[in-house]
C-alpha cells in the first residue's frame, strides 16, 4: 500500500500555498504509507538555468568546489539532506561528470528547468517539515508516501522517481515485468539507479518521451506494455497526467476546479483543499489517460 | 433522544465502541456524526434499530456489516461503503467509491450520486440504487440481489453473475463474461418498481433494461457440480 497526492494549477494565485497545500495532503496519506515520503514541485524557470537536485550529507563545500571547477559561480539552496544547484544548462553535463568523479556519494535525485525533488525515510509529516514544503511555491506538485512491499526500505527506494528532464513518477501498486522491460531500456540508454519497479515504469515514460510522444501517448502505451498493479501520477515541466491498470486495482480519487486538478489515494487527502465541497470530485476510470498541461 | 459524537473531539473507536454497547430497546435511537472527515469504519458492525447520520464525507467501509440500522452519509463515501450489510437502510447523499455494497446480505442501499467500480461485486441478497451511474466491473460475481442503476454501466457488467438482477436505465459498456440482457417481464418491472418507490426514485420502469446470468459458465452445468 502507498499513498499519492499530486496538485496541478490552474490559477497562478494559488501557486504560493502549493507546497502548504501538499504538505497537509501528504500528511493525511501517513496511514498508507509511513516508510518514506518524497515529492516533486515544479516552480517557475530561470532563462538558460538547470536546477539539480543532489541528495548527500558533508555537501557544505560541494558548491564552491563545483564552482571553482566549472569557472562559473553555481548558487545552492541546502534543504536539509538535499541541495538544490542552479546552473547554466550548458555546464549540466560538465556538473554530472564532476559530481560523478569527486562526489560519487551524492545522488542527483532531480534535474530540470523547473523541477526539485526531494526525499526520505520517515513519517510524511517529518519530511515536509525537514525540507520546509509548506513554504514552496509552484505550479504543479507530486507526492507520495511508501509503504515498501517490492524493494528495502530506502531513501533511494521512495518515490517521485526522475530519471528525465523535468520528469517524474510515483507508483502505487506493483509490476511484474520490470526486470524484461528494463533490460529492453537500457539499451536505449535509459539509465537506472535502483532496482525498484516503479522506477523501470518512469524510465519507460522517459524513453517513450524522447521517442517524441506526448505524456498522454507515452501513458497510452504504457497500457500495452507494463504487466501489473499500477496507478501513476506523473509530472513533466508544464504537464500532470494520470493512469490506473485495466482493473484500476489501487484506489484513485480526484477533484477538479476552475483553479486546480488534485489527485488523492482517498478523498480525505483533497479534504483540505480549497472550495472542495463545489469541486467536481470524480474517480478515473482504468485503463484512461487523464492529462494536464500549462501553456509552457 | 439525539446523540452528537463530534469526531474532532471523540476518537472513531469510541464512536464504534458506544455504537456497539447500545442495549436492545435503548432510548438512544438517534445518532449524529459531525466531522467525519472522510475517516474509515465509521458506524460499522452496528447491530440495533437506530438511525445515524454522519455530517460528512465517510472513508472506507462506512457502514459495514450493519444491522437493522438506518445510516445517513451527508457526503461522499469510500471503498466498500456497506459491506457485507446484513440488514438496515445505508444511503449516501453524494458518490461512492469502488466496491459499495461488496458482499452484502440484505439491506438497503441507495446512493444518490455515482458508485465507482465494481459496485455490488459478490453481492449476495442486497438491493441497491444508485441515482447516477455505476463504474466498471459491477455486480462482478453478484449472487443474489439486486442492482439498479438510473445512469450508466461501466464496462464488463455483471461478470461472471449468478443470479442477481440488474436494471440500468442509461447505457451500458460492455458485458462480462456470462452476463447478458434479458427481456423486463411483468414481475421484473413489479420487483423494479416496488424497489425504485421504496428508494423514492418516480421512474418509469420501462425506460430500465434488465441484465442477469446466461448461466453458460462452466459451474452452470449439472456434470461439473458436486
Amino acid at each position: 500500500m502507498c499513498g499519492i497526492v499530486g496538485l496541478f494549477l490552474k490559477s497562478p494565485a494559488l501557486a504560493p500555498q502549493l507546497g502548504s497545500h501538499l504538505a497537509g495532503m501528504l500528511d493525511v496519506m501517513t496511514d498508507r504509507g509511513p516508510d518514506s515520503a518524497g515529492f516533486a514541485i515544479y516552480g517557475e524557470p530561470c532563462a538558460g538555468m538547470t536546477k539539480m537536485t543532489l541528495r548527500g550529507s558533508d555537501m557544505a563545500g560541494l558548491p564552491g568546489a563545483l564552482s571553482a571547477a566549472l569557472g562559473e559561480t553555481v548558487l545552492a539552496t541546502p534543504r536539509d539532506t538535499h541541495m538544490v544547484l542552479s546552473l547554466p544548462t550548458a555546464l549540466e553535463p560538465r556538473a554530472r561528470a564532476w559530481l560523478a568523479e569527486h562526489r560519487p556519494d551524492v545522488a542527483i535525485t532531480g534535474a530540470g528547468a523547473r523541477i526539485e525533488l526531494y526525499k526520505e525515510v520517515g513519517r510524511p509529516a517529518d519530511i515536509a517539515r525537514r525540507f520546509n514544503l509548506a513554504g514552496m511555491a509552484g505550479t504543479h506538485a507530486i507526492g507520495h508516501t511508501r509503504m515498501a512491499t517490492e524493494s528495502a526500505v530506502t531513501t533511494a527506494g521512495a518515490h517521485p522517481f526522475s530519471t528525465g528532464p523535468d520528469q517524474c513518477l510515483v507508483h502505487n501498486g506493483s509490476l511484474s515485468n520490470h526486470r524484461s522491460l528494463r533490460r529492453r531500456l537500457e539499451p536505449q540508454g535509459i539509465a537506472f539507479s535502483t532496482d525498484n519497479d516503479s522506477e523501470v515504469a518512469a524510465g519507460y515514460l522517459t524513453w517513450r518521451l524522447s521517442e517524441g510522444a506526448t505524456l498522454a501517448e507515452a501513458l497510452q502505451s504504457s497500457l500495452e506494455d507494463l504487466d501489473g498493479f499500477f496507478t501513476f501520477v506523473v509530472g513533466t515541466e508544464t504537464g500532470f497526467a494520470v493512469l490506473r491498470d485495466p482493473i484500476a486495482c489501487k484506489p484513485a480519487v480526484m477533484a477538479e476546479t476552475d483553479d486546480y486538478v488534485a489527485f488523492g489515494s482517498e478523498y480525505r487527502a483533497l479534504a483540505g483543499l480549497p472550495h472542495i465541497a463545489t469541486a467536481r470530485v470524480f474517480e478515473p476510470e482504468p485503463a484512461r489517460v487523464y492529462a494536464w498541461t500549462h501553456a509552457p | 433522544m439525539t446523540r452528537v459524537v463530534d469526531l474532532q473531539v471523540s476518537s472513531r473507536r469510541t464512536l464504534n465502541q458506544a455504537l456497539h454497547d447500545l442495549p436492545d430497546q435503548t432510548n438512544e435511537t438517534h445518532w449524529t456524526v459531525r466531522n467525519p472527515g472522510g475517516q474509515h469504519a465509521l458506524a460499522v458492525g452496528i447491530d440495533a434499530p437506530i438511525t445515524v447520520t454522519i455530517e460528512g464525507h465517510a472513508g472506507y467501509y462506512c457502514a459495514g456489516m450493519n444491522k437493522h440500522a438506518r445510516i445517513e452519509i451527508h457526503g461522499n463515501a469510500g471503498v466498500g461503503v456497506a459491506e457485507n450489510m446484513m440488514s438496515g437502510r445505508v444511503h449516501v447523499r453524494g458518490d461512492a467509491s469502488q466496491a459499495a455494497g461488496a458482499t452484502a446480505h440484505g439491506g438497503l442501499l441507495i446512493i444518490d450520486g455515482n458508485a465507482s467500480a465494481r459496485c455490488g461485486i459478490s453481492m449476495k441478497g442486497v438491493r441497491i440504487v444508485v441515482k447516477g451511474s455505476i463504474g466498471p466491473m459491477s455486480a462482478f460475481m453478484a449472487q443474489s440481489g439486486t442492482l439498479v442503476a438510473l445512469g450508466d454501466a461501466g464496462d464488463a457488467l455483471g461478470d461472471s453473475i449468478y443470479e442477481a438482477h440488474i436494471y440500468v436505465r442509461g447505457r451500458t459498456g460492455t458485458l462480462g463474461a456470462d452476463c447478458c440482457e434479458k427481456p423486463m417481464r411483468a414481475e421484473h418491472h413489479a420487483e423494479l418498481r416496488a424497489l425504485l418507490d421504496e428508494a423514492g426514485v418516480d421512474e418509469d420502469t420501462r425506460y430500465f433494461r434488465r441484465y442477469g446470468s446466461a448461466r453458460q459458465l462452466y459451474n452452470f452445468h449439472v456434470d461439473n457440480a458436486y
